[in-house]
């Protein structure tokens, strides 16, 4: 009455990965373009901006990215927008992404010396020229390791769209094991694929920040 | 305290009255000072005495909370747009150099002439490297901070400043984070500017460059200034018994 578990099978979870990757990258581009605003927000010198986003990533920092996911699903259909799989979650997953990478860029542009603003206001620079060409370059410069780091969060965080339907790796798997009933089999080669994504991203991570400890080091 | 320069609407600096608070702390009290154009003027003080305070309020790194500052004829409003006019016309130099770490030496010196003056690039390079070359460091165009001196650093920080052809410059303890042996090629630097009619506030306690070169000296301590002078009579005849005290405390 079950299906094995055979190449097919393997082979339907395999493909699955191409959902999560473009998920995940457009959760990552959305959250970058959010996370921006979010990040140049909390440092503006207007008190309203700031509270703005503080309040933005209070509340998607304080709650699971289930609820978020399930409030966007839910919510888009009550607005008449319709169950779309893909918006709500990429819709989730970039809020999502745009708090978390505000914050962490947040404290790369802190960690730019006030001194270096101080240069620029001395120098005359209006607000667009001291952070695109002072302040946003050495911040990036710190921000590379924790974005990459945050990066492979998001993927795995992507996971959690299988829960409102949404077919990506981990969906993928449950379907197989709804037919194969081999959740062994099944998960380990789920989690398999998960690992074969993350982990030379995590390297990579590594890699980066020992690189930036070497070059902040002289 | 009476202003030994009289009140002169051309002047390069008129601060009056000026109050500055960081929240309950009164960090300037009730200053008055008119500097002249081409005036070379000493601030020193015990550490937390205001002169930092007091040189940053004049192209408003730091905000005030009563009285007025003119700058070059314009007058200062507390975020206004005037700031931004000041700023370009007021060069400052820090203790701790305050290069763009992820620029060249030419970068840092071409940047604000670019953006803020809008020159163009060709221009640009030829007045850094005019500047380099007049404080000494021409060869070093292409290096990026890190890889300078302490006392290279800093004399590119004042190349950078004076790329903005600068009416006034303002020097925030300019030797106070080198090693000994850098000293006096910065100031030397700052002599030789001096020498060229230079308006310049410089804070700092090299007693040895106030002789040389400052047309006044002010003592500061809590926020307020407590004696002005010229050079000579300040630190042979000082009047106030805590000039006396702090002069005693750095004489050598």
């Amino acid at each position: 009455m079950f299906r094995s578990f055979g190449p097919n099978e393997a082979l339907y979870i395999i493909t699955a990965v191409q959902w999560t990757l473009l998920l995940s990258a457009i959760a990552f581009a959305g959250g970058a373009v959010g996370g921006m605003a979010i990040a140049l927000a909390r440092v503006s010198a207007i008190k309203t901006l700031r509270y703005a986003a503080l309040s933005f990533i209070r509340v998607f920092q304080g709650t699971p990215l289930l609820m978020q996911l399930f409030l966007v699903y839910f919510g888009l259909s009550i607005m008449g927008v319709g169950i779309n799989l893909w918006v709500a979650a990429a819709a989730a997953l970039t809020l999502h992404a745009s708090a978390y990478l505000g914050e962490i860029w947040r404290g790369c542009i802190e960690a730019v010396p006030a001194g270096q603003s101080e240069a620029s206001y001395a120098l005359g620079l209006k607000y667009g020229d001291r952070m695109r060409y002072v302040v946003l370059p050495q911040a990036a410069k710190i921000s590379v390791a924790p974005t990459v780091g945050f990066l492979v969060q998001l993927i795995k965080a992507t996971s959690l769209t299988s829960i409102i339907g949404f077919v990506e790796l981990t969906r993928a798997g449950q379907i197989i094991n709804n037919a194969t009933f081999q959740p062994l089999t099944v998960f380990s080669l789920v989690a398999a694929v998960y690992f074969v994504l993350c982990w030379p991203l995590s390297m990579w991570a590594r890699h980066l920040e020992s690189r930036f400890a070497v070059a902040t080091a002289r | 305290m009476s202003n030994v320069v009289p009140e002169n609407t051309d002047a390069a600096v008129i601060m009056r009255d000026v109050d500055k608070w960081y929240d309950s702390y009164h960090a300037l009290t009730a200053i008055n000072l008119t500097v002249a154009r081409g005036e070379k003027i000493v601030v020193c003080g015990p550490s937390g005495s205001g002169k930092s305070t007091l040189i940053r309020c004049i192209n408003q790194l730091e905000t005030i909370r009563s009285g007025t500052i003119t700058v070059d004829g314009i007058e200062l409003t507390n975020g206004g747009e005037n700031v931004d006019k000041i700023r370009r016309e007021v060069g400052m130099v820090f203790q701790q150099f305050n290069l763009f770490p992820h620029m060249t030496v030419l970068e840092n010196c071409m940047l604000a002439p670019i953006k803020v003056r809008g020159v163009s690039k060709a221009e640009a390079e030829q007045t850094a490297r005019r500047y380099l070359e007049r404080v000494r460091i021409p060869e070093q165009a292409d290096k990026y901070p890190a890889q300078l001196s302490g006392g290279q650093q800093q004399r590119v920080a004042i190349a950078r400043a004076l790329c903005m052809n600068p009416k006034i410059m303002l020097f925030d303890e300019p030797t106070s984070a080198l090693d000994p042996e850098m000293v006096n090629e910065v100031l030397d630097t700052m002599i030789d500017l001096a020498s060229e009619g230079m308006t310049m506030l410089v804070v700092t306690h090299e007693m040895g460059f106030a002789r040389k070169v400052a047309d006044r000296v002010i003592f500061m301590d809590k926020g307020e200034i407590v004696e002005m002078g010229e050079p000579e009579s300040f630190f042979s005849n000082p009047q106030n018994e805590r000039t006396k005290t702090f002069l005693g405390q750095i004489a050598h």
